[in-house]
């Protein structure tokens, strides 16, 4: 223990303690596919592609689980072809509650 | 060209994901471009011990099966922009993984980065002979303890006889990272010295890893111990391994912290 550490006695399992709450919540939400971000995740994609023909390697979705709220940000390049004469366009998505 | 390299042990709980994610930040440190793959499906924790656990979107087994592109299930690193993430599933098992399938993920992967570090899970079962088959390196991670190493034997064995490599009838490079050494206990003789471990497993020592408090820490906060405080002990002693695995000649010694005044205090109070 440093003196550093002394004033500092909380350490760090506290952390640990939070961030294991958060995602053990998440992951009991989740059994059974009931996770409301996963479940969006699949429907959005869907929607897409029903309208437009979309390379997998355009689509970024990137995701933070937190405590009151998540984000799932889904970033579609849409082809040419697809936003007639606007030009490529990108779709951006969704701040959401937590499930 | 990546160089795919397997950290692997038979017995459970001895260290691998822990030194999957200190070398891998250690290299991407370095300023190599590095994936680290969890294969220990089902279980899976290296996110966890690299903090990443919040952003899983994809898994090793949706890239596998094509329900994902490797670009959109690997998680960068928020704090290392060269190392990423490719995280195992959670819910399904690992008889999910085809092997034709970890083959393609594998080849993309190596085009990709410089270092692919597999984790493997425990046992001596399918999970843990798919993380090895197309490594080109082995880390063998063993505890100074009977029973660890006459796991890593084990592990040896399979290493020499069911990858990719051993098929090919080349040789396996392997390094062992002998860690959780306490170096009080191995002066009161109570622990395998580190001689006896490399004169029966007979593989080069990559490093000696000091048991330490800062690996707990660096788990708890979920930063890799290289990055979370790269001056401590196993830190040094995982930096010194990345070094040697790239080739510069580094001494090998036992990093230890040094203790202050108050420290000694408080251990001899409590011994
Ligand atoms: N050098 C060390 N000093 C102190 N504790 C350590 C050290 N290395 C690992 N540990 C601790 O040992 C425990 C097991 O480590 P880890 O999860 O890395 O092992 P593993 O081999 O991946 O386990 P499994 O076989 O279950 O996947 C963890 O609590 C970790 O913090
Ligand atoms: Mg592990």
């Amino acid at each position: 223990m440093s003196l550093l550490n002394m004033f500092n006695r909380r350490g760090s399992a506290p952390v640990a303690r939070d961030r294991l709450q958060l995602i053990l919540a998440h992951e009991r939400a989740g059994v059974g596919g009931s996770d409301l971000v996963m479940v969006l995740r699949e429907e959005i994609l869907a929607v897409i592609a029903k309208h437009v023909e979309v390379n997998s390697d355009k689509v970024q979705i990137r995701l933070d689980r937190g405590q009151d709220m998540s984000t799932l940000d889904i970033d579609i390049e849409l082809p040419l072809t697809a936003v007639a004469k606007a030009g490529p366009a990108k779709v951006k998505a969704a701040k959401l509650a937590a499930a | 060209m990546a160089k795919v390299l397997v950290v692997t042990s038979g017995k459970g709980g001895v260290g691998k994901t822990t030194t999957t994610a200190a070398l891998g930040a250690a290299l991407a440190q370095a300023g190599k471009s590095v994936a680290v793959v969890d294969f220990d499906v089902g279980l899976r924790n290296l996110d966890l011990v690299m903090g990443a656990e919040r952003r899983v979107v994809y898994d090793l087994i949706n890239v596998v099966n094509g329900d994902a592109k490797l670009n959109q299930a690997l998680i960068r690193d928020k704090r290392l922009e060269k190392l990423h993430l490719l995280p195992a599933s959670q819910t399904r098992d690992k008889d999910a993984l085809t092997d034709e399938g970890v083959a393609r993920v594998m080849d993309e992967l190596r085009e990709k980065f410089d270092w692919v570090i597999c984790d493997s899970p425990a046992g001596i079962e399918r999970g843990a002979t798919l993380a090895m088959r197309h490594a080109d390196v082995a880390v063998v991670v063993t505890n100074p303890e009977v029973s660890s190493v006459r796991d890593s034997d084990r592990i040896i064995g399979l290493l020499d006889s069911k990858t990719l490599k051993a098929e090919r009838g080349e040789t396996m490079e392997k390094h062992l990272i002998l860690t959780r050494y306490d170096p009080a206990r191995a002066d009161r003789g109570d622990m395998l010295k580190i001689e006896d471990v490399l004169e029966i497993l007979s593989i080069p020592l990559l490093a000696i890893i000091p048991e330490s408090m800062e690996v707990l820490r660096a788990s708890n906060v979920g930063c890799p111990v290289t990055l979370n405080n790269p001056l401590c002990a196993p830190a040094r002693a995982y930096t010194d391994a990345v070094r040697r695995l790239n080739g510069d000649a580094v001494p090998m010694s036992v990093p230890t912290d040094k203790k202050s005044f108050l420290d000694k205090l408080f251990t001899r109070r409590a011994a």
